[in-house]
């Protein structure tokens, strides 16, 4: 029976520059390269081709050039390639579509609709090289007031706060979804930086340990690696609840990446399946999560912050509400851009809502309910850029969580074919062979680099505002105003149209 | 002395340091034309030793007390003035017996045009070997051990 | 400090260069037989097959000797030590004194007990001199007789075939290289041997040399005549003590010396084909006249000389070789005997290649390797280092056998240098 479906890319090779040096065909971990010996000649196989670009940036000659497969179905706006391609595959596999990464339809880009105040005349802008510029964050729970005594010592009690030298954090990675060299990657940055990563749902391995200040410990349905040493060893502990990639459905690894250290450390039969079920089973209500939080602050005595995630839903508002009410010191919300390592098509592509929406929402409800202060928010979901992170900030979160951004920042060139496991950069891969690709001293050290370079931009565009510290960004819905936006998402949103 | 020593953690074994030692060496030092275009193509000094997943580059140690030089009938095998292990192959009459000597298996037989042997130089004429500068891992490096 | 190396091949250069290594002021003095500057004696065969002209067979620059303050006696034989007062005699009948002797006078040829050796037409191999001589007379058309089917005999063969010269080897063993190949090894590099014409008759000796004062023929043991115009005797080469005749100096095989390379007087040494030292394959005393050991027997000697306590620790027989563009890496034991022995091997005939390992007590004792010799140091090294080849000893016959297949704590101690991983 021959298959339907046509190669998505063509391998473009330039024999004028070609000299069949064979790195390609070492490097392909889809095994598109090959050496012809009756002609000594390297040749491709297009039909395995994901367009990851590895072949492309190694070739010492730039001879390899991977293009999009131009072959055309007859011009239909609604039976797109896509679209019918997708119902060939299913009719050929039976199987549910399964892809990688972020949500990658039109959808609106909101973040490309904001646009930022800056000072003129009024208010001057400040220069970030010769004043001070505070990036720094607290996240936690803050106090309602603060009471001293006679003498001016503070009497209140401060719960635990996460203290970030910008306001920035590596989002939730679990081991198993990417190697070891990447999850070190990310702690040796967020170390470095003064920030945090998050563990994701793999626990976390015993060589990481050292990292554990800068270590938020995540705690999802599957419990993978939730013991007391896993707990105390992290600064912060955050319980998922859902992600934004795939709202309402659990995490999922598959067999084959759960390899001896993989299933070590998340305390599970090396070769199984890896699956966190879509609810946690002891949470049924906001009192089983606030039975759950508590729990996690008495095993811990009340030393760590608390954070929660949750994907960002219809009535996100609502749910927010109760997070913050049933006691969670940072509430994370995971926009339905999210990347994960492995999930249904249909569900990463058509579930969820915008970030941006949601962490406006969010703000502006539990601003209304007067307990803004009890919670930090956390806006994930495809932050971009620094543009990006200043937009969510202002729009009302206290820091933002990157995972994209990073991922491509150490090799990933977004072919979202992580759930294989043949990931050509190393990062979401167990394969040995593909696992000494990313060396952690390059990948700390880009980490670092796009970090310090964004928090810099990050200074330019308060300064230009006139801010000179980040807690005057925050909700500070002024310094926004939409373009191209109806009038309903400027509500949502709470901000201006430009020229108002 | 810095020498260059390989880190088997990080080697993917594309071989690229193996390609650019021979660019390095290479007449017109032009990737497209040394391969397409020099008759004599010289071999590389580095040599990626491979057994999935592990694989490692190796070339010359340049020892303080090299076994080849001590072996070299010809006197062809000597030391240079920056203690590197080099060969005049001029002197080399092709008698392999410093390949017998080698405990790294560092030296090729290079039979192309006349016999002598090949191995890695050091680059006298790099700031740094171009294995290392090239390597897409940072796999090898350049440093002094003692 | 006054020191004097006789001699002024590999040994006497690696003394002088150990010397230098520490002492970089006192008098060095070489009594050297042959008129020559150091030359390598490996390189006649070269010169014979006229792949190269006298001047290239020198070992060092002409400039070696002012460029370490050697004061060079050429053409100058030493004939006596005297180890009471400390000085060597030469012909002429003068005297030099010495602080430190380093006895590096080399081997001569084992000559057969053949009848008419004496007579015009036969020949040795061994030196400079021989090869110009054999070069000389070795015209197309002429018919040579090589006794000994050893290195040096099938180098002279293989020289003189390539002059245009009629050539038969005759060899007492069963193969030839009975030193450095087993008998499958032998039997390829003979038929490469046979296929230029090269004839070869095993199991058999020259008894007499034929012929009134010029040799025109050869008696085998056998009884069978061979014509010819000259002979080569090629059966090996012998220390070359004669110095040491008369003195309390140590001589067994060779001039017995210790780790050191030191005699049993104190402040006399050798090192070369002149010495016998300790074996660390066969684990006893043994001559080696292995051009590299030489030179690293003579640099401790030098360095010990002047003061330094370095070790030789790395005695024992090792060749490369090849005939007619068929190289061979051979070392160690080849043809072990006793059950205390396990021996891998594997051949390739079409592609003459034939590969040998020899391990005793999880140790690598000696190897062969005929035509594929690339890398074949590493074996080497294996043996020097006695390193334990349990854990990979099935790879060591594989093509690509390299450090990639020791284990990981082996292999970085050996490559980087640590200690742990």
């Amino acid at each position: 029976m021959i298959s339907y479906i046509l190669p998505e890319f063509l391998v473009l090779r330039d024999e004028n520059r070609c000299i069949q040096c064979e790195v390609c065909v070492r490097q392909c971990a889809n095994d598109v390269h090959y050496l012809d010996t009756k002609d000594g000649k390297v040749k491709s196989d297009d039909a395995k081709c994901v367009n990851c670009q590895r072949c492309v940036t190694f070739c010492p000659t730039h001879a390899l050039t991977i293009i999009q497969n131009p072959q055309e179905f007859k011009a239909n706006a609604n039976w797109t390639k896509k679209a019918i391609t997708e119902v060939q595959r299913q009719a050929e596999t039976g199987a549910v579509l399964l892809t990688g990464m972020g949500n990658p339809e039109a959808y609106t880009v909101y973040w490309d609709k904001l646009v930022l105040n800056a000072s003129q005349v009024t208010n001057p802008s400040i220069d970030p090289l010769r004043e001070p510029m505070e990036l720094k964050t607290y996240l936690g729970r803050k106090p309602d007031m603060l009471e001293f005594d006679k003498d001016g010592k503070l009497l209140t009690k401060l719960t635990p706060q996460l203290v970030l030298n910008a306001p920035i954090m590596f989002s939730a990675m679990s081991f198993g979804s990417v190697s070891l060299n990447t999850c070190e990657s990310l702690a040796r940055a967020a170390t470095e930086l003064g920030i945090y990563y998050n563990t994701g749902e793999g626990g976390l391995h015993s060589s990481l340990y050292r990292y554990g200040k800068n270590t938020i410990a995540q705690v999802a349905s599957g419990r993978f690696g939730v013991n007391p040493d896993y707990l105390n060893a992290a600064a912060a502990l955050e319980i998922k609840i859902g992600q934004g990639a795939k709202p309402g459905i659990g995490g999922h690894l598959p067999g084959e990446k759960v390899k001896a250290e993989v299933a070590a450390t998340r305390m599970i039969p090396e070769g199984s399946d890896a699956i966190s079920p879509a609810p946690h089973h002891d949470i049924y209500s906001i009192e089983d999560l606030r039975q759950l939080i508590y729990a996690l602050k008495e095993a811990t005595d009340y030393t760590k912050p608390v954070s929660v995630k949750i994907a960002a839903v219809n009535n996100v508002a609502a749910i927010a509400s109760g997070i913050a009410r049933a006691g969670a010191d940072i509430i994370a919300i995971d926009g339905f851009r999210g990347g994960t390592g492995a999930a249904p098509l249909r569900i990463r592509d058509n579930v969820g809502i915008p970030i941006e929406m949601a962490i406006a929402a969010v703000d502006t409800r539990l601003k209304e309910e007067g307990i803004r202060h009890q919670v930090s928010l956390v806006a994930a979901g495809s932050i971009r850029n620094s543009a990006d992170i200043v937009k969510a900030i202002a729009l009302g979160a206290d820091a933002v969580y990157i995972a994209t951004s990073a991922l491509i920042a150490i090799g990933c060139h977004m072919c979202q074919k992580c759930n294989t496991g043949k990931c050509n950069w190393g990062i979401a891969t167990q394969d040995p062979q593909l696992v000494k690709r990313l060396n952690p001293n390059i990948g700390a050290r880009r980490l670092v680099n796009l970090i310090t370079a964004w928090e810099h931009e990050i200074k330019e565009i308060l300064g230009g505002m006139g801010i000179n510290s980040i807690e005057s960004l925050r909700g500070n819905r002024e310094m926004l105003r939409g373009v191209g936006l109806t009038q309903k998402e400027l509500d949502i949103l709470g901000i201006k149209a430009a020229g108002e | 002395m810095k020498r260059v020593y390989a880190l088997e953690e990080y080697c993917v074994g594309c071989r690229l340091c193996e390609i650019n030692c021979v660019v390095a060496h290479s007449q017109s030092k032009d990737i497209i034309w040394a391969f397409k275009n020099e008759e004599a193509r010289p071999l590389p000094g580095i040599l990626v030793e491979e057994m999935k997943p592990v694989s490692f580059g190796l070339q010359c140690r340049h020892c303080d007390d090299a076994p080849c030089v001590k072996s070299c009938i010809t006197g062809a095998m000597h030391k240079d003035e920056r203690g590197a292990v080099v060969c005049d192959t001029e002197k080399c009459v092709g008698c392999w017996t410093c390949i017998m000597a080698c405990p790294y298996g560092a030296i090729k037989r290079n039979e192309s045009n006349t016999k002598v042997i090949s191995k890695c130089d050091l680059c006298p004429d790099l700031a740094q070997p171009a294995c290392v500068t090239n390597c897409p891992n940072e796999a090898l490096i350049y440093v002094d051990r003692r | 400090m006054n020191y004097i190396i006789i001699g002024n091949s590999a040994a006497a250069v690696g003394g002088v260069e150990g010397i230098r290594q520490i002492d970089k002021e006192g008098s060095i003095t070489i009594i050297s037989e042959e008129p020559y500057c150091t030359y390598s004696r490996p390189l006649i065969s070269y010169f014979l097959a006229g792949a190269l002209n006298e001047d290239k067979m020198l070992y060092r620059d002409t400039d070696f000797y002012k460029t370490n303050g050697v004061n060079l006696l050429l053409g100058t034989k030493a004939l006596s030590v005297d180890t009471e007062n400390n000085w060597v005699t030469l012909a002429g009948g003068e005297t030099i004194g010495y602080d430190k002797l380093l006895i590096a006078t080399g081997g001569k040829p084992f000559m057969p007990p053949m009848i008419g050796s004496d007579k015009k037409g036969v020949y040795t191999f061994i030196k400079r001199d021989d090869a110009e001589r054999l070069k000389a007379i070795a015209k197309p058309g002429s018919k040579a007789v090589v006794i000994g089917g050893g290195l040096i005999g099938l180098k002279a063969a293989e020289g003189l075939v390539k002059c245009g010269v009629d050539v038969t080897v005759i060899e007492l063993a069963n193969r030839i290289l009975s030193t450095i190949l087993d008998d499958q090894a032998a039997a390829i590099v003979q038929g490469v041997l046979e296929e230029h014409d090269i004839k070869v008759i095993l199991n058999n000796t020259v008894s007499e040399a034929l012929g009134s004062d010029k040799v025109t023929g050869v008696l085998l043991k056998d009884g069978t005549q061979i014509a010819c115009d000259m002979v080569v005797t090629a059966i090996g080469v012998r220390p070359n003590t004669d110095i040491v005749c008369g003195t309390v100096i140590n001589v067994n095989r060779g001039i017995v010396v210790d780790g050191h390379m030191r005699t049993n007087i104190d402040n006399i040494y050798a090192a070369g084909d002149v010495a016998e030292a300790y074996d660390i394959v066969y684990e006893d005393m043994r001559v080696t006249p292995i051009w590299p050991n030489a030179y690293m027997q003579g640099e401790v000697a030098g360095r010990n000389m002047a003061g330094d306590s370095a070790i030789f620790d790395a005695g024992f027989a090792r060749n490369s070789i090849s005939f007619f563009g068929l190289p061979m890496i051979t070392a160690g034991i080849i043809k072990p005997i006793g059950a205390e022995y396990e021996v891998l091997s594997m051949t390739i005939p079409d592609k003459k290649i034939y590969k040998k390992a020899v391990i005793k007590d999880n140790k690598l004792v000696g190897f062969i390797r005929l035509t594929d010799i690339d890398r074949a140091g590493i074996l080497t090294g294996l043996i020097k280092n006695k390193a334990d080849v349990s854990a990979f000893k099935d790879k060591l016959l594989n093509d690509d056998f390299g450090f990639v297949y020791m284990p990981k704590k082996q292999r970085k101690e050996k490559l980087l240098g640590v200690k742990r991983i």
